[in-house]
This record gives C-alpha cells, sequence and structure tokens, in this order.
C-alpha cells in the first residue's frame, strides 16, 4: 500500500485548453494517506472519474504529476503502477471459475502456482467466496461478481491502492449494505489505500474517513463526514450532502443577528471576516426546530418517509425543510426556531468563521 | 385458451406462406417426384423407385466429389475463421480508420459471384493476367487450366478474398460490443495480450463466431460460380464440386432421375452437417 | 381502473408471475417495491399489453382486454435508459405522441408547453436531448410521457440512472407532477426510501408474487408477512427468533420481551420478531424498552446519523442513531429495543397480529 500524492494535476480532454473551463480538472494537489479510506464525492461531470482514472493510469493528465510513495509515476502505464479497480459493471472473466478468475493476476505475472494457490484461498476467505470457488463466474449475482473483481484486487501483495468506480451502481438496496460492511471491515482490517467514486452521499459518509467534494472540475471541501455535515465550506457541500439539503436563504448581517424579511435570527458569534456581498444563512433541516415557539412558518406538506417526517414549509416566502421525528406531531400552528449549533453564514457562497 | 383475438394473425402470414409454398416447398416436391422415378423428357414418366439413391450412393463419381467438397470446405474454415479474426482484432476502434476499413472489408462482399470468377479467371491466365503472368515471371510453374494443384489454389485464394471479410465483419461487430471496462480491467490484472484474446475477446465473440462458421460452411459446400467460371470444373475432374458435378449430370448429360436424387442427398448432408456443428457449438457454449 | 384478476405469466420453465390480483384506481400512483428479479418489469410488461398472461385476465375500466396489444391501449412507458429521439429538439420529443395521434397544431403547441413548463424543461425547448443532463432527458421522457395523456403510465426505475441529488429533486416533484394529471401511474423501484418519499399505494413483490397492497406507509408501518417487512426495509429489517412463554418473548442468552398487550392471545411457541433499524436505539427511548448486550462490528457514519452494525447471538443487526457514535470494533455495548414498535411473525412468516383492514 502506497501513499498517493497528486502535484497540481490538470487534465483537459481536449488537445489545446485555452479557458479555465476547457479542463475537466482544473487543479488538484493532494495527498492520499497511505492507507487510508477516500471518497470522491460529486455530481457527474465534477471531475471525480477523471481524477480516479488519472491515479489507475488510464488517462495521463495534461499537467501535474503523480507519486506513488514519493516515486514519480506519472508516465507509468497502468500494469506498472500496480494497482487494482472495480468498476461500475462487474468486469468477471465468465468463462472461468471464480477460483482461476483471483489467480489470473497472479498466473499473469508468473508467480508459481503454490503461492497462488495460498494466495487465493486466502482471498476467497476475505471476501466471502470460498464455497463457491469452483463455480464458473458468469450464473452468479451481481453483489458476487462485484465481490470477484474485488478480489482479484486483493489477491496481490503489491498493490498499491485499491480504486472503486460507483461499485455499487447495480447492486440491490439489501446487497449494499452487507457489501458496504464487509468493505470495511475489509479495509480495517488490512488497511489498504483505498479511493471510492461515487455521487451517492450515503455510499461515500458511511465509507470514507475522509470524504474529498468536487465539484465543476475542483475541490470544494476534503473531511470527515461530520465535518461536511456540520461546517459545509460551500453552499454546494451544504446542498449536496444530507437529504434534503441544507436551507440556504439570503439575510442581512448585523453584529451578532441576521435579518430575513421580518425575521431576525440571533446568530452564534460575530462573522470574522467581511459581511459584504451576498450573505447567506445556511442551516440544515436537522437543526430546524419545529414546535409551538419561535418564526411562524406554513406548511406546504409533509413527507413520512417511515424513521422520520420531513416537513416542507414556507417561512418569509422561501421554502424551508425541517425534519420532525417519527412520533412527533405537527402543531397547528407551526412555528420554527434555529438550533445557533448548526447555523452557518456564508459570503459568496463561502463559508465565514463566526467568533466571540 | 379460447380466446379468439390472435386467429386473424394466421391469415397475415398466408401470402408468405404462399409464397414460401410456390418458391420452395413445390420445386422441392418436384425434386422428389423426379428422383423416384424416370423420364425422358417427354412427360412420359416410369417408376424407378430407390433405384436412383443407390446408383447414387454406389457411385464413385458422386464420392469422389463428395471428397473434394469435405476438403474445400475444411481448408476455407481453416483459412478463413482464425484470418477473420485475426483481421478483425487489428481493426481500428475508433477514428476515421473504421469507416475506411468497412467499406474495404464490404468491397468484396458487394462484387456478384460470377463476376468474382469472372475476375480471378482474367487475373490468374499466364498470358495477360496479373497474377499469373507476375509468378511465371518470378519462376513459378505456375498455371491453374493445367495443374490441379494450382486450380485448387486459385480456387481457394478466390473465396478467400471473396469471404474472409463477411468473418471479419461478424467478428468486428462482436469485438466492439465489448466495453472498455473489461480492457482496463485485464490491463490492470496484468494480462497479456493472447490471455486478453483467449478470455475475454474470444468468450464474448463466441455468438458470432458460430454464425460465421456455420454461414461459411454452408455457403463454401454449395460452392457452384467461381470454380465453374474459373476452371469450369477441371483440370479434369479435379475442381468438379458437387454443385459442378450435379449440373453436368442435370443439363450435360439430361439424366434427371439420377440429378433429383443427387440433389436430395446433398441437401441433405449440407442439413446434417450444419445441425453437427450448431450442436456442437453451442453445447460447448451452454457447457461453459 | 385497471384490474389484473389471477394473473400469471411462465416463461419456459420459470414462473416470473404467480397469481396476482391487483387493483389501480384513476389518478392513483402505485409503487411496485421489490428486488431485481422480483417480477416489477414483468408485471408492468402484462400490464402494458406488452406480454400476455399465460393464465388469468387484465381488466380496464370493466372491459376485459387481455391480449389487446399495447398499441391499441392508450399506455406510455418510461424507462431507466433515457429514451428520446436524437435527432428532434425537445420540443419535437414532447410533442410525437401528439403528432402521431394528428392533434391540431394549436393544441400540441399549449399541451407541449404546459408539460414542459410542469416538468421545467421551457428553457430547452430549442435543444436536442443528447445536448442535456441526465436529469433533463430522463424529464423530457417524462413530458413525453404525460402530454400522451395515456390512461396508463408505467414507469420502470425511471431514476436509477441519475445522480443521487438529482433523484432526490425529481422524486419530490413526481407527486404533484402525478396529482396534476388524472392517470393511473404505477411506479417500479428497488429501493424502499424511494417509495416512502412517493407516498401513494405501494404493492411489494418477491419472486413473482405482490405480498401486499396498500397505502405505503400502512405497508410499511404494518407489513402482513416478514418477506413485506423485509422488502420494505432500507437499512435491513433486523430479526430475531424468540419463543414465547406466557407474557414474554424469551431466549436463552437472557433477552425477555414483553409480548404487547393485543398479542397475548398467540400461542407459545417460537416467533420471528422483527424491528426498524431506527427503532433500536442505543439511549433507553422508553422505560419499557429492553436492553441486550451485542458486539458492535462496524459503525458507518453520515454526519447526520450513524448506522452501527451490530452481532447479537448469531443475527446480524443495524442500529440507526441520529448523531454521531463511534465506537471500536468488536466492542460489547448495551442496546434497547422498544417493544413498542416490534412486528411478531409465526413460522410461515405471517404476521401475527389481527390482520388490518386496508383500504386499497
Amino acid at each position: 500500500m502506497a501513499r498517493i500524492d497528486c502535484n497540481h494535476i490538470r487534465h483537459a480532454y481536449g488537445p489545446h485548453p485555452k479557458s479555465d473551463k476547457d479542463f475537466a480538472l482544473k487543479e488538484v494537489h493532494h495527498a492520499f494517506e497511505d492507507g487510508g479510506a477516500y471518497a470522491l464525492l460529486g455530481p457527474s461531470g465534477c471531475g471525480k472519474t477523471t481524477l480516479l482514472n488519472i491515479i489507475s493510469g488510464l488517462l495521463y493528465p495534461s499537467h501535474g504529476e503523480l507519486l506513488f510513495d514519493g516515486k514519480d509515476v506519472t508516465n507509468l502505464s497502468t500494469q506498472e503502477r500496480n494497482i487494482a479497480q472495480v468498476f461500475q459493471f462487474p468486469v468477471i472473466y465468465d468463462t472461468m471459475t471464480v477460483y482461476d478468475n483471483l489467480a489470473f493476476p497472479l498466473r499473469n505475472r508468473g508467480v508459481p502456482e503454490p503461492d497462488v494457490d495460498r494466495k487465493v484461498r486466502e482471498t476467497l476467505e476475505m471476501t466471502g467466496l470460498a464455497d463457491m470457488a469452483k463455480k464458473k463466474a458468469r450464473g452468479l449475482t451481481a453483489d458476487q461478481k462485484q465481490k470477484i473483481s474485488l478480489g482479484r484486487g486483493l489477491v496481490r501483495s503489491d498493490v498499491n491502492a485499491i480504486l472503486f468506480d460507483e461499485p455499487l451502481t447495480v447492486i440491490d438496496p439489501h446487497m449494499k449494505w452487507v457489501l458496504r460492511s464487509q468493505l470495511k471491515q475489509l479495509h480495517r482490517r488490512f488497511g489498504f489505500t483505498m479511493v471510492y467514486v461515487t455521487h451517492d452521499q450515503t455510499e461515500a459518509l458511511t465509507f470514507a474517513e475522509n470524504v474529498v467534494v468536487m465539484y465543476e472540475g475542483e475541490i470544494v471541501q476534503i473531511g470527515s463526514p461530520a465535518e461536511l455535515f456540520e461546517r459545509p465550506k460551500h453552499t454546494f457541500v451544504g446542498y449536496f450532502i444530507g437529504s434534503p439539503g441544507m436551507n440556504v436563504m439570503p439575510v442581512e448581517v448585523e453584529g451578532r443577528s441576521a435579518r430575513l424579511g421580518s425575521q431576525t435570527i440571533e446568530l452564534p458569534g460575530v462573522p470574522k471576516a467581511g459581511t459584504a456581498g451576498a450573505i447567506e444563512l445556511g442551516i440544515r433541516p436537522e437543526y430546524v426546530r419545529l414546535g409551538a415557539s419561535g418564526m411562524p412558518v406554513s406548511i406546504r406538506k409533509v413527507e413520512d418517509i417511515g424513521r422520520h417526517k420531513v416537513v416542507r414549509a414556507s417561512f418569509e416566502g422561501r421554502d424551508i425543510a425541517a425534519i420532525v421525528g417519527e412520533d412527533e406531531d405537527i402543531p397547528a400552528d407551526p412555528r420554527i426556531a434555529f438550533d445557533p449549533a448548526g447555523i452557518n453564514l456564508y459570503a459568496d457562497s463561502w463559508r465565514v468563521e463566526m467568533g466571540g | 385458451m379460447d380466446r379468439t383475438w390472435n386467429n386473424k394473425a394466421w391469415f397475415m402470414v398466408l401470402p408468405v406462406l404462399l409464397l414460401v409454398a410456390f418458391s420452395a416447398v413445390i420445386p422441392l416436391m418436384t425434386v422428389v417426384n423426379y428422383s423416384v422415378q424416370d423420364t425422358f423428357g417427354n412427360n412420359v414418366f416410369f417408376w424407378a423407385g430407390s433405384e436412383w439413391f443407390e446408383e447414387i450412393l454406389h457411385s464413385d463419381r458422386f464420392w469422389e466429389a463428395m471428397g473434394r467438397n469435405l476438403v474445400f470446405s475444411a481448408v476455407i474454415l481453416v483459412i478463413e475463421i482464425p484470418l477473420g479474426i485475426f483481421i478483425a482484432l487489428n481493426m481500428p476502434k475508433k477514428g476515421w480508420g473504421v469507416p475506411v476499413c468497412l467499406v474495404l472489408m464490404a468491397l468484396p462482399l458487394l462484387i456478384p459471384w460470377n463476376v468474382v470468377g469472372t475476375i480471378w479467371q482474367v487475373f490468374g491466365r499466364v498470358d495477360i493476367g496479373l497474377l499469373g503472368y507476375s509468378l511465371r515471371s518470378l519462376g513459378f510453374d505456375y498455371n491453374y487450366v493445367n495443374d490441379p494443384f494450382d486450380a485448387w489454389v486459385t480456387v481457394i485464394v478466390m473465396d478467400v478474398w471473396h469471404w474472409t471479410s463477411l468473418v471479419v465483419l461478424l467478428c468486428y461487430a462482436g469485438l466492439v460490443s465489448i466495453p472498455d471496462a473489461y480492457y482496463q480491467a485485464a490491463k490492470i490484472d496484468g494480462a497479456s495480450r493472447w490471455a486478453i484474446f483467449r478470455y475475454i475477446q474470444l468468450p464474448k465473440m463466441n455468438r458470432v463466431l458460430l454464425i460465421a462458421v456455420l454461414l461459411r460452411f454452408m455457403d463454401s459446400f454449395m460452392i457452384y460460380t467461381e470454380p465453374f467460371v474459373v476452371t469450369g470444373g477441371g483440370p479434369g475432374n479435379t475442381t468438379t464440386f458437387l454443385s459442378i458435378d450435379l449440373v453436368k449430370l442435370a443439363i450435360g448429360e439430361f439424366n434427371l432421375g439420377e440429378a433429383a436424387a443427387m440433389s436430395i442427398v446433398y441437401f441433405l448432408i449440407i442439413m446434417l452437417l450444419s445441425w453437427v456443428f450448431y450442436t456442437v457449438m453451442t453445447a460447448y457454449d451452454a457447457e461453459r | 381502473m385497471l384490474e389484473l384478476r389471477n394473473v400469471t405469466k411462465t416463461v419456459g420453465a420459470a414462473e416470473h408471475i404467480r397469481d396476482v390480483s391487483l387493483t389501480l384506481q384513476h389518478g392513483s400512483l402505485n409503487v411496485l417495491l421489490g428486488p431485481t428479479l422480483s417480477g416489477k418489469t414483468s408485471l408492468m410488461r402484462l400490464m402494458a399489453g406488452l406480454d400476455v398472461p399465460t393464465s388469468g385476465s387484465v381488466w380496464f375500466d370493466g372491459k376485459d382486454v387481455t391480449g389487446v396489444p399495447v398499441q391499441k391501449r392508450n399506455v406510455a412507458m418510461v424507462y431507466q435508459q433515457f429514451i428520446n429521439y436524437p435527432a428532434m429538439t425537445v420540443y419535437e420529443n414532447i410533442a410525437s405522441p401528439l403528432r402521431v395521434a394528428g392533434v391540431e397544431q394549436a393544441k400540441v403547441d399549449r399541451e407541449v408547453r404546459n408539460a414542459a413548463a410542469l416538468l421545467k424543461l421551457t428553457p430547452f425547448l430549442d435543444r436536442t436531448p443528447l445536448s442535456l443532463s441526465g436529469g433533463q432527458q430522463q424529464r423530457t421522457a417524462l413530458a413525453r410521457a404525460i402530454v400522451k395523456n395515456a390512461s396508463l403510465v408505467l414507469l420502470d426505475e425511471p431514476l436509477a440512472n441519475l445522480d443521487y441529488k438529482l433523484r432526490e429533486e425529481l422524486r419530490a416533484e413526481l407527486p404533484r407532477i402525478f396529482a396534476a394529471t388524472g392517470t393511473i401511474f404505477v411506479y417500479a423501484t428497488t429501493e424502499p426510501h424511494e417509495a416512502l418519499l412517493l407516498g401513494g399505494n405501494t404493492a411489494t413483490l418477491s419472486e413473482g408474487r405482490i405480498t401486499q397492497f396498500g397505502p405505503t406507509i400502512e405497508v410499511f408501518r404494518r407489513p402482513n408477512d416478514l418477506v413485506t417487512a423485509k422488502t420494505f426495509a432500507d437499512p435491513p429489517l433486523n430479526t430475531i427468533v424468540l419463543k414465547k412463554s406466557g407474557s414474554s418473548f424469551l431466549l436463552d442468552g437472557g433477552v425477555s420481551l414483553p409480548v404487547p398487550a393485543e398479542l397475548a392471545g398467540i400461542a407459545d411457541t417460537s416467533y420471528t420478531i422483527g424491528f426498524q433499524p431506527h427503532h433500536l436505539s442505543f439511549t433507553r427511548p422508553s422505560p419499557s424498552a429492553v436492553p441486550v448486550r451485542a458486539k458492535v462490528s462496524v459503525t458507518e457514519i453520515t454526519g447526520s446519523e450513524s448506522f452501527v452494525h451490530l452481532d447479537f447471538a448469531d443475527v446480524r443487526w443495524v442500529m440507526l442513531e441520529h448523531g454521531i457514535l463511534a465506537f471500536e470494533p468488536d466492542q460489547t455495548i448495551e442496546v434497547f429495543i422498544d417493544p413498542r414498535h416490534i412486528m411478531v411473525f409465526d413460522a410461515n412468516g405471517r404476521s401475527a397480529a389481527p390482520p388490518q383492514t386496508l383500504a386499497a
């Protein structure tokens, strides 16, 4: 396993990029620590797959360099980089048995057969595929096939990193839970460096210790799930993470208070930076308290999704979402209050620190 | 089921049934009719029973032609299938090269059979043909009119030139349908060129290959026009295939009964061999 | 009203649909919920008339339409793949079913603009589908289905190929779009979460059978059997087999759950107890909650919630808690089961609770 450094990597698909918008990847300068579990999270077209393919060597960056454990691998081929990758759709060699599928990468590298056998058996155990070792791979279910793809990476002891490109896309919801927790266990036991690309926040947040949120070819925030949830650095992160996303509303700030229409909202502190430009207040639905006291709202719709309810309301002429517990009732004269712990302030979409 | 809704559907296919009846079934029955009778063409028929069939099956001439057919088909398959796969593998997968290659490949398929024959007949002539003359000039004793081996080589090369494209196009269709992720995974797994072919490309191509083998087998087993035009079945009888012999028998010798019996035997053999190919290949497919 | 009466579909030796009876009302949204290969698509094909049932019949507004081909049925379908005419503009794509029906130009224009407004496509009417994002492409396909004014609109996992966030946005709009028409909507999905967000009615499918049909939240809260409960749970349903003895459900390990009052009369035997992950909690939710000790396997944290995977006896449970709960793997913790929220199933997997009378 290795540490991966992306040094000022930029990539354009066209031959002569001129302006910033010709770059699928504007500039990524980031280190993936040895043994870390990372997720690259973002909407389609944000450059996350481009970055993954640059790491795996399926794509060569137009600018910048890539280091594995300090060694420049920018111009090395995929084979020479010793990485493993699990793709969106299961890639298996369907004429081979499960066993032979796992043995394939080792045999290709001329590993002696007794070692192949030992490693394959270990990997079969690790991935829970032991009882189907002798089966033809083509007859298996999608989740078993994905385990084979993963196993082909795990079987090699020299692997620098395991890369995942939306690996749970074709997996049924129930199996997603099982595979995800197995993946996490594997990571904990063996300490692989893992990079996981997805557009699905649940997958990203549950899988990774560090989530890299990407937007329009750039990294907008890197942080733990808790940081991304509680302190989104950019309104995009607030919107993209969380379901429903963060409520963002334009306000005017004066000292410790923010004015929104006829309402005044107490802030947890005084903004440290200047509050010129477009100022917005962000609060997640989880921190909007619905009750009998506070600011008046009119409820438009209540979505009962089982474990909690999502209340869609109109507040000072804007849409606002609040989350209410399963057994809580919706008051007749609904009012809302903002939990100060959940209030964030944004100037031109970037978060402003508050103090005092 | 007691529903009436789909009965109308049968009326829809009636025209096709009639067409098939006139174009296939009735001629076939005529052939069967001829095969069990003797006639001199004046509409007087004598019952012959299985006589013609016995004569066919005991005739050396038939078995020799049959042997030539089998050897010819075998040679054609052995050359065209691997060659077709090889060319398909080396064709570009994207860019401007794709349409260029496809058009080049399709060209021989667009030329009528007898024209192909004529082209090669001239091409191979030692006096004015480019191929024949060049070979002669290089010191080869090439003459497809006199030398049986040269005649065979000419007919085979001609068929390869004419039909390998079909195999190429079928294989190419199979190849381009393989998702990129397979090649990427293979790279990551460190697979050699051969391993990629053996474990990804070949398995993904096997359905189209089945079609290619069947088509090429049936077609080569029924070869007629090209050798007829180029060699006329000669020198001697060395390129007289079943089809050529059949025509000789029917038109040349006006032996309608025997020719009819022979065409039925011929037809049955093609059916049987195609069925064997199909079963063997699908069984192999299913087992994997 | 679309009615399936004892519909069965077999293909070769495989039974794709087994004895399904279902009645769908005009103006209703009906979710077909089940894993891959549970028969959702097969059932939709039967409803559309793309397939003919092996036995049983399909009725529409009191008329037997079994075997009437799809062309004659006024049905619209939206698929997982974004299917549009690539060479036509979005406007022409939406207009296409009206053009086929020979509707006059003024009306076409009005209907297309209405549908485009409903699906927020007005700015893109002059573009071609391939220049749009996936979400906009699927909106175009939806608009085309809606403008057709079909009596039955079938949506086969229409959001599956979209990004999570786009899915969320479109999902929130769909009920409103559906409510604006009087059509029967059928929506297939593999995700319980999606069914809950869409609301309406839900039919849970398992191995070609409809296990339950009713208002979505009712089916979620009060499943008739274990299969339905499992189908309709994400994270997966927590289960454990316990023996009833008098007023308690017991496990040898020492767990004792009080039998809910309404189930006091059921026989003393083994039952499968099921409860949703959010009904397993780290803090005591009520005085009657029962503590059990379980071993942590993995903790997944999303920032707002934590999913703690636990091993208890020989079963794997998931606990869903708000906030961040970080545990060391293999740590043993005390968690609480709330007896007010347990579901009890007998040996055949049927709910032991008195059957609910559901207005379908």
